[in-house]
């Protein structure tokens, strides 16, 4: 809202909010912090802000230990992997009900929806054994299809509201000058649906990334993701302050900045283009 | 118009989709139904069987079902209730006139982009430690005696854990909806002599229901399946202080390798979720039409 306000109004605001930010972020600041410290002085009482000696033996000590390296490329491999995969079965799927919606669309798109209502524990039991039937217990393959089946409703919904914005007029003219389906959807669509698709897959790695239900329970050590490298600190090594800062702050770095990238696109997509 | 072919172009790219999703919907739950009906422990496989519902009664009968259920409904309800109301004031601050409202928005949105495991693991350690967390840092600088977080308030403790998490996913979209709101409206109802507290009521909190509405829905998606969170804070204890019905599920299965009763646990939670689901659905559809 541009509105005239006094410098004085101003300032207050800029520092209510200021502070405000700051307060949801200093967890965040801290851990940062924490992981450069040396152990002793992480568990300092009182606590130290700044004024520490700087070091970066916490990352080495965890990647030597930890192999860090591993977990960070299967977290890769799993939230690259899932989106690109969903995509591919999603975009003609979302392409199909923009363009040539029928009656039931709506529907459809509420259905696919209402899957993600399925809380995932309902299925943890048959999912875990057919896994370890088919041997896909502790594997990327395994996790890719359960992270693309469960990303796919939001895939699609989101896809499908960024096509909806593209005006079907400039297909009818493409049409019109003889475009088949072939070009129609290679030289007009995909050019316009390239932001939308965009930031469709920033989300949904960003959504894989983070997923912490089946990325636990389906892994053990091969294919365990950063979740799981995570999880092994809770106790009760989590006490090393200054370490789990570190594989903290390197678990969240990637995906923050991606997600710093994304926020202005973060509303629409999450909301299903409800809130623009 | 679509023609009859691209119709039928349609159908064929819209199939793998509907197939792909009608088999994740339909089989995982037709082998959790068939489970729940059986003897099965992982542990014991040669023992098998119907079992006359058993599974079922002993899941609904046991102490922890109805606790799991209880915490589940005060974590969802409190984490609603935490980022909604803050969640619009927040919203309503940052949309103020202000110096680096950009840096403000990114600061605001970081923890929602934190992985569960990890934001649980900084709060538990760094934060409500009761020996050498930041929380008990300060109770000892002010002489207080210092609190045992997860210990004495294991629920509260993870529902402060989780709202964290979520609270910047509800201010950003909030936000989002107060920016489209005509300032000419709030400038009118201002020089009318409205007050700022009428002005939010009669103006920016109708225009603000539909967002509201949507947070609420996705949020619940979400928390009704908090997991990492329970698994790296408390393992669900003290006793059952805070287990959800997800977690409990997860502890019959993987822990007590009893298949059988976790299956049944899932159709109880299947169906609770979908009771839920139709009612938002349904508020969700009305206004989503509008």
């Amino acid at each position: 809202m541009a509105r005239a306000v006094s410098t004085r109004r101003k300032s207050f605001n800029t520092a209510a909010a200021w502070s405000v930010a700051m307060l949801l972020f200093f967890p965040i600041l801290w851990t940062i912090l924490t992981s450069f410290k040396p152990e002793p002085q992480a568990v300092a009482s009182p606590p130290v802000f700044l004024g520490f000696d700087w070091t970066w033996q916490n990352y080495i000590d965890v990647n030597q230990q930890r192999d860090y390296l591993r977990f960070f490329l299967n977290s890769v491999i799993i939230a690259v992997g899932s989106t690109l995969l969903g995509l591919v079965i999603a975009i003609p799927a979302a392409w199909s009900m923009a363009f040539v919606p029928g009656r039931r669309t709506k529907d459809l798109l509420m259905w696919m929806l209402s899957t993600k209502m399925m809380p995932a524990v309902g299925v943890l039991v048959p999912i875990y054994l057919i896994f370890k039937t088919l041997g896909l217990l502790d594997s990327r393959t395994g996790l890719v299809i359960v992270l693309t089946l469960m990303n796919l409703p939001i895939i699609v919904w989101m896809l499908y509201t960024y096509f909806k914005e593209i005006p079907g007029e400039i297909l009818e003219a493409a049409r019109m000058d003889g475009a088949g389906l072939k070009d129609e959807i290679l030289y007009v669509l995909t050019p316009m649906a390239v932001p939308g698709i965009a930031s469709t897959l920033l989300l949904n790695i960003i959504l894989a990334w983070n997923e912490a239900f089946w990325t636990i329970n389906l892994t053990v050590t091969d294919a365990a993701p950063l979740t799981k490298f995570i999880t092994s600190f809770s106790s009760p090594q989590g006490l090393f302050y200054a370490k789990l800062s570190a594989a903290s702050t390197m678990a969240i770095a990637p995906i923050l900045i991606l997600g710093w990238f994304s926020q202005k696109q973060l509303v629409r997509g999450l909301t299903f283009g409800a809130v623009k | 118009m679509p023609t009859q072919s691209s119709r039928a172009a349609a159908r064929l790219m819209l199939s793998p989709t509907v197939v792909l999703l009608l088999i994740w919907m339909i089989v995982p739950l037709a082998f959790t139904l068939w489970f729940s009906l059986q003897r099965y422990n992982l542990l014991y496989p040669d023992r098998q069987g119907f079992n006359d519902f058993a599974n079922y009664t002993r899941f609904v009968a046991s102490p922890a079902f109805l606790a799991a259920i209880t915490n589940t409904l005060i974590l969802v309800l409190g984490v609603l209730i935490i980022t909604v109301v803050l969640g619009t004031l927040i919203a309503l601050l940052i949309d103020q006139p202000l110096w680096g409202q950009g840096a403000v928005r990114i600061l605001v949105i970081s923890p929602f982009f934190i992985m569960p495991p990890v934001a649980a693991l900084i709060w538990k350690n760094m934060f409500m430690n009761p020996t050498n967390g930041l929380f008990a840092e300060a109770a000892k600088y002010l002489g207080l005696p210092p609190f045992d977080f997860l210990g004495q308030a294991p629920l509260a403790s993870i529902i402060l854990i989780v709202a964290w998490q979520w609270l910047p996913f509800a201010t950003l979209i909030l936000l989002t909806a107060l920016q489209s709101l005509s300032s000419e409206e709030l400038e009118a109802a201002e020089m009318d002599g409205a007050s700022a507290a009428a002005r939010f009521w009669y103006i920016m909190l109708p225009h603000l229901a539909r967002s509201i509405t949507v947070v609420i829905l996705i949020q619940t998606i979400f928390l009704l399946g908090i997991f990492g969170e329970i698994l790296v804070t408390t393992n669900g204890g003290p006793g059952t202080a805070s287990t959800t019905l997800p977690y409990l599920i997860f502890k019959e299965a993987l822990l007590d390798f009893d298949a059988g009763t976790a299956a049944a646990g899932g159709v109880v939670a299947v169906i609770l979720a979908n009771i839920v689901a139709i009612f938002l659905m349904r508020a969700i559809g009305k206004n989503l039409d509008s």
